[in-house]
């Protein structure tokens, strides 16, 4: 297990999270020799090289054929091994859909798809790269667990829960190189249960990936406006933890902040678990509306899609007042 | 041929017979449509795999070869072929198509039954099957890998996808029948989307051994199977076959892709078959 300090926050936090991915691999790797991975030709990419070189064995290249990886992961996987399939977050989600609906979804296989650089963090490299509706795909699969860590410190827990976790699921990454730090020391991580990070008597904010830290900033200029909000981190958006939801009801409103779109992401699950509930508060769904934004640098598009911490807190105000 | 060898395939031919009667039974029984055609161009095929060339199909998963069937909806073949060596038992075969039961149109994943792979959505099969062998060679398991894939299902790319990593990988534990039946649910290939006659070329020139023959005949299915391998390289097996063989009015004639056999149908076909010599 690696040990979260807050030195080690701080570096994860400049390597991003596709090297914090390949590190928590690695270490993870000299610890247990019961796991798999695969890369779409994306290895040195996803932060894998030092794990190709040091694990020969465990890697395995299939080229740039996101489909036949997963395929050659569900054969890998049939004996029960865990297997981690990798690649950017549309092509492991959506070119290869139809595998992982089949092999993971219905068969079950022990397989971990792993969706790099999701959300807008592929900047310039422009919307064939983003992961706006990965996390949302694979939650319309039945039987797919989906997770989206918070920050470099959740990653390094998820992965190593992974790691034990039986069945299929997909890791969805959010956040590059300066991913905001949420945990410095030790916390209890476990797939399925929700963190609470603030509590608020206003509003509450569930949030997931990198916009858990936004969302805390956002918490903090609302109390100085005098929403007193919490804020809680739903890492695990399939199976969503309801009994953290519950403990919302009482709230006058209900926020939901993803860097993903809000068609079928966390937002809706929250809305569906939340539909035939009476006396329920309104919920405020916020992410990408359902577009594909104009390319430029990440703060660009965080901007372009009101998803900074000051833009998330002017959205919050205007629905609690309405 | 020598005598024992004739003994060989006599018997398996004989098999082959036998399930070609059990799929027309059971696609009678169910009451509704089955994929007559593209069943019956496999039974050699199959027949060669359980009753001959596949290994104890009770041995542990580390030893026990294994069969997908990536063209899923061939399973009159594979269900017959399963009942036929006791794979499975064959009351099941009763149950087939009717509500709850273990055996649908496709194959649903219950190895305790010899179905080691849920399919139906053609060109992924091959690429587990390329798991499964990748998977022998790293853990040193001794089980064998074999594949059938349909000349339709050879349209979709995954296939060729799958193929390429078969070379890369070198996976000379690995075997493809390719059943080249030479039509697909809209009719020929050659009128729908033309790759006929190419599938030898593509497969070698990707790297694979391949032997091209009559997918009927049981002597040659029987002898593509144990061909000598070359280190390093898959095997592909491009067998040509006729979709409905077996059953006159069904060879060749793409009203038997998927359809239903009527009791005056399944009469006139298994008098057919029980009369061959």
């Amino acid at each position: 297990m690696m040990e979260i300090t807050k030195a080690k926050a701080r570096l994860w936090s400049r390597l991003g999270a596709r090297a914090v991915f390949g590190q928590a691999i690695l270490e993870t790797a000299k610890e247990r020799n019961d796991f798999y991975v695969l890369s779409a030709d994306l290895g040195q990419s996803s932060g894998l090289g030092r794990f190709k070189g040091e694990f020969p064995d465990r890697f395995v290249n299939c080229g740039i054929a996101e489909q036949n990886m997963i395929g050659v992961a569900a054969g890998l996987a049939k004996d029960g091994t865990n297997v981690f399939a990798t690649s950017f977050s549309p092509f492991v989600t959506m070119r290869a859909c139809e595998q992982v609906r089949m092999n993971m979804g219905y068969m079950q296989l022990n397989i971990k798809t792993v969706g790099l650089g999701s959300g807008l963090v592929m900047a310039q490299l422009g919307n064939s790269h983003y992961g706006l509706e990965d996390g949302s795909v694979m939650r319309a699969i039945p039987g797919m667990t989906v997770v989206s860590p918070a920050d470099g410190a959740q990653i390094v827990k998820t992965v190593e829960a992974l790691c034990d976790f039986r069945g299929p699921a997909y890791l969805r990454l959010t956040g590059g190189p300066g991913l905001p730090v949420v945990y410095e020391e030790d916390f209890d991580f476990r797939i399925g249960k929700a963190i609470p990070l603030r509590e608020g008597k206003d509003a509450a904010v569930i949030a997931a990936g990198t916009m858990v830290y936004y969302a805390k900033k956002a918490a903090e200029i609302l109390a100085e406006k005098g929403l007193d909000v919490s804020v809680i981190d739903m890492h695990t958006i399939k199976p969503l933890d309801t009994g953290a939801v519950d403990a919302q009801l009482g709230k006058k409103l209900i926020v939901t902040v993803e860097e993903a779109s809000v068609v079928g992401g966390l937002g809706s699950a929250v809305a569906e678990y939340l539909a035939p509930k009476k006396g329920k508060p309104p919920q405020l769904i916020l992410g990408i509306r359902d577009c594909f934004p104009h390319a430029g640098s990440y703060a660009y598009l965080l901007e372009q899609c009101r998803l900074t911490a000051e833009q998330i807190a002017e959205d919050i105000l205007r629905a609690a007042e309405s | 041929m020598d005598r024992i060898r004739q003994e060989q395939v006599a018997a398996l031919e004989a098999h082959a017979k036998h399930m070609r009667i059990t799929a027309l039974k059971i696609a009678n029984r169910c009451g509704g449509n089955a994929h007559l055609g593209g069943g019956l161009s496999v039974m050699e095929a199959m027949a060669a795999l359980y009753g001959a060339v596949m290994n104890d199909q009770s041995l542990p998963y580390e030893q026990r070869d294994k069969f997908i069937l990536s063209k899923g909806h061939g399973v009159l073949g594979l269900y017959a072929a399963l009942a036929e060596f006791g794979v499975m038992d064959e009351a099941l075969l009763d149950t087939f198509m009717q509500d709850g039961s273990d055996l649908i149109a496709h194959p649903v994943m219950k190895p305790e039954i010899g179905l080691e792979a849920s399919s139906g959505s053609l060109g992924q099969g091959i690429s587990m099957a390329v798991g499964l062998a990748l998977a022998a060679k790293k853990k040193g398991y001794s089980y064998r890998t074999y594949v059938l894939c349909g000349n339709g299902e050879a349209n979709e790319g995954s296939v060729w996808e799958a193929c390429m990593s078969a070379v890369n990988f070198r996976l000379d534990n690995f075997t493809l029948f390719l059943d080249n039946n030479r039509m697909q649910s809209d009719g020929m290939s050659g009128d729908v989307m033309d790759i006929s006659g190419k599938y030898t070329g593509m497969l070698e020139a990707l790297g694979f051994q391949v032997v091209e023959i009559d997918g009927n005949d049981m002597a040659q299915v029987l002898e593509a199977f144990e061909t000598p391998r070359e280190a390093g390289k898959p095997l592909a097996i491009v067998g040509n076959t006729v979709k409905g063989k077996g059953v006159s009015f069904m060879e060749n004639n793409n009203d038997w892709h998927h359809n239903r056999l009527t009791d005056a149908q399944l009469a006139a076909a298994l008098s057919e078959l029980e009369a061959e010599a």
